[in-house]
């Protein structure tokens, strides 16, 4: 049967269920007990960031720009769900439900934000484009930082010069406090949202990829004036990548800042760094490859925390890796050696010997 | 050739993997058995950064917390058992710190000493509410870390810190007209500014004439607000931040001729130790903190000596409060009658009484107390800098 697959489902297949088994298998051991506190807790950021990578690789990979201020669309989509989560904590009492509305919202809100970067970003191409996302990401970064928002029984109070310019009542609640951000976030996330998400993700991603749409963005990356050229739409296809792959990454914001009762957007979680790791996923695990970043993905996010027994040296040796990593990836010599010891290979060559 | 520096990479990777691996197994099994954990030793696990840009800060307590547990365990332990002690790196990041909490608790941690830093503390206070662990932070300062009933400070909040500032500067009459900067992307900073304006309404004897901002991102430049101070005729200058930025604000207002009392908390303290800092400048800079390393009681200089020795550097305030933060434990486990055999849980509970009746004298405080809500109560002391040295202030 897998045979008479075309080639793109069968791949698609394999990466739902790598999914599907690493799931299984990781839930098994959680309520086997077989399994460490660290890990336990790695299961959602790791989820997370395989959505920040497997969305960051619709810009990278299929749109073929070069985009480092992803981290500002997981910024929005983290404050919006959290600031809406901590609002209603009490007047939603379901949990469940106010983290999906917290997540639809956290979508919608970086979705029409990638539309409005994306209507002066994309006329820009190559190191330009990548120059001018750097500066919006850290632009919302920034502007995270000077919000205040609380709430009393007038409503919401807003305003970006400090909390005591909020003229709340003596009830009021600080939701957002700038710089110090959200404390208190409900802790909605868990694995198996963690992994409903990650694949409704990769279904958005992959049916896009295999689509009419995906084709002409595909297109656009291979020949711009080609593509020009037969009529394709090229600001229409380059928005819709553009804003669904911020969309996406709001998601894994929301997950991300349900997983912690405190949020604040630090360079460190939401800024440039955070945006150069998300692109090192993808570039590690193959840029246009889905499979590759979540993979990628996952061993970047386990690798620092795995070497913990190394401790000085810890930081140095994580450096290392990653070349050596990259350098089996990606260098000429490391291409040849893994066509050469391909699993698929090896066993053919044992069948002609039969 | 080239294939076999491949396979080489590829074993040394495989190499690693499985040291990490083994590292991380023997955790698991240690976390299993940590319920009923324990034994000889009592497990006190630590967190903070050591590495990024706030690795001074976890570099000091982790040094600060192995000096006192080396004297606790050559002197013979806490209630006859031994300290084992581990500190983990969390980069000054709340994901991280959380990993480095589980990583503890994977390792079988009892009680946990931290975290370093305010953010990540708050996430991790969380977790430690969650398993009932007793936690006793050294210097995560802001309000929001001891909301939970089982996290204890050993330094002020940062509200205390700019109420006792005000009163400090109203009751001495220190100044008429008040200027306050304060770096508004630093939680720190921001929390004791804006209950120092708060408590400045209050006070009858000056009253604040200017206030100006910075941010991380723009503390080179301080012409344009020492400006306006100065246009204001404030005579005595708030100055809520680290000390980093405090010698770069100092050199400012000396070169354009602006000399009024400036203020610090004790973010301020190791200012003298700014490398290519002219140490005249900061004559007569006033600082409200817990711990100076020049200062002459016995205690400290006893603390400061051995620091040196072991480190070979001076100690900060952060390292004097891990090391007390340490005997603070052991104090209450004493008073609490606590043993290294028991869980986690019942540790937390007889700690929890226990820190409430103890009355402890430190390198930061003496008559140190605590109340159930979890924040420390002790006089601020306050120092005066006079030639290039601290002095203590009547």
């Amino acid at each position: 049967m897998l045979k008479n697959m075309k080639k793109t489902t069968k791949s698609n297949i394999i990466t739902y269920g790598m999914v599907i088994v690493a799931y299984v298998v990781m839930q098994a051991l959680v309520n086997g007990g077989g399994i460490s506190n660290l890990i336990q807790g790695l299961l959602v950021p790791l989820c997370a960031y395989s959505i920040l990578a497997v969305s960051l690789n619709l810009t990278v990979g299929i749109l073929g720009e070069l985009s480092l201020g992803h981290a500002g669309f997981m910024c929005i989509g983290a404050f919006v769900s959290a600031a809406f989560s901590k609002m209603n904590a009490t007047t939603i009492e379901n949990d469940l439900l106010r983290f999906i509305i917290a997540i639809i919202l956290a979508a919608i809100c970086a979705g029409i934000m990638g539309i409005l970067i994306g209507i002066p970003v994309l006329r820009l191409k190559g190191d330009y484009l990548a120059i001018v996302t750097l500066a919006f990401g850290e632009i919302i970064k920034n502007i995270m930082n000077v919000i205040y928002l609380g709430v009393d029984s007038k409503g919401l109070h807003f305003c970006m010069t400090k909390a005591s310019d909020l003229n709340m009542e003596k009830d009021g609640k600080i939701i957002i406090n700038g710089a110090t951000g959200i404390t208190g976030t409900p802790h909605s996330s868990n694995f198996t949202i963690g992994i409903i998400l990650l694949i409704i993700t990769l279904i958005v991603v992959l049916n896009l990829i295999n689509s009419r749409s995906g084709r002409a963005i595909m297109a656009i990356r291979d020949n711009y004036i080609a593509a020009e050229s037969i009529g394709i739409d090229i600001t229409k296809y380059k928005m819709l990548a553009f804003s669904i792959s911020a969309m996406l990454a709001g998601v894994a914001g929301a997950l991300y800042s349900h997983n912690l009762s405190t949020l604040a957007a630090t360079s460190k979680n939401f800024g440039y760094n955070m945006s150069i790791m998300i692109l090192v996923f993808v570039v590690l695990g193959g840029i246009g490859n889905v499979r590759g970043s979540i993979i990628a993905a996952v061993i970047l996010t386990l690798l620092p925390e795995l070497l913990r027994a190394l401790n000085d040296y810890r930081m140095l040796m994580y450096a290392i890796l990653l070349i050596v990593l990259m350098l089996f990836n990606s260098s000429p010599a490391g291409i040849a050696f893994r066509e050469r010891s391909r699993l698929k290979k090896i066993l053919h060559k044992k069948k002609e010997e039969v | 050739m080239r294939r076999k520096i491949v396979s080489l990479l590829m074993a040394t990777l495989v190499a690693v993997t499985a040291i990490a691996g083994c590292g991380n197994s023997g955790g698991s099994a240690s976390s299993a058995a940590s319920g009923a954990a324990g034994g000889d030793t009592i497990k006190i696990g630590s967190i903070g950064p050591v590495t990024g840009a706030a690795a001074l800060y976890g570099e000091a307590v982790k040094n600060g917390a192995q000096l006192a547990v080396d004297e606790i365990n050559a002197a013979g332990g806490i209630n006859g058992v031994k300290i084992e002690f581990k500190f983990e790196d969390d980069e000054h990041d709340p994901e991280k710190s959380v990993n480095a909490y589980n990583t503890l608790k994977d390792w079988g941690m009892q009680i946990l000493m931290g975290t370093v830093t305010t953010n990540p503390c708050v996430a991790v206070t969380e977790k430690t509410a969650a398993d009932k662990m007793f936690q006793l932070t050294p210097s995560a300062s802001s309000q929001d870390v001891i909301a939970k009933d089982n996290v204890f400070q050993v330094c002020f909040t940062d509200p205390n810190q700019g109420i006792a500032s005000a009163k400090y500067i109203g009751e001495h009459k220190l100044g008429t007209k008040v200027a306050v900067l304060y770096n508004s992307s630093d939680v720190y900073s921001k929390g004791i500014y804006e209950k120092f304006m708060e408590e400045s309404k209050n006070q009858t004897t000056y009253t604040v004439v200017a206030e100006e901002a910075f941010t991380d991102e723009s503390k080179t430049d301080f012409s344009a607000q020492l400006n306006k101070f100065k246009s204001a005729g404030a005579d005595l200058v708030f100055c809520p931040f680290y000390y980093e930025v405090a010698a770069v604000v100092l050199k400012q207002a000396d070169s354009m001729k602006y000399a009024p009392t400036f203020f610090g908390v004790d973010g301020m303290d190791g200012i003298l130790g700014v490398e290519n800092f002219d140490k005249k400048l900061a004559e007569n800079v006033v600082l409200l903190t817990p711990f100076v390393a020049d200062a002459k009681d016995e205690k400290t200089q006893k603390f400061v000596e051995a620091y040196k020795k072991a480190y070979n550097a001076t100690p900060i305030q952060f390292a004097a409060d891990a090391y007390d933060a340490i005997y603070i434990i052991k104090a209450a486990m004493e008073k609490g009658g606590v043993k290294s055999t028991m869980k986690t849980e019942e540790i937390c509970n007889l700690m929890k009484d226990a820190i409430t009746q103890i009355s402890f004298d430190g390198l930061t405080g003496t008559a140190m107390k605590w109340t159930k809500d979890g924040a420390v109560n002790k006089e601020p002391k306050a120092m005066v800098i006079k030639n290039g040295a601290y002095t203590a202030m009547d």
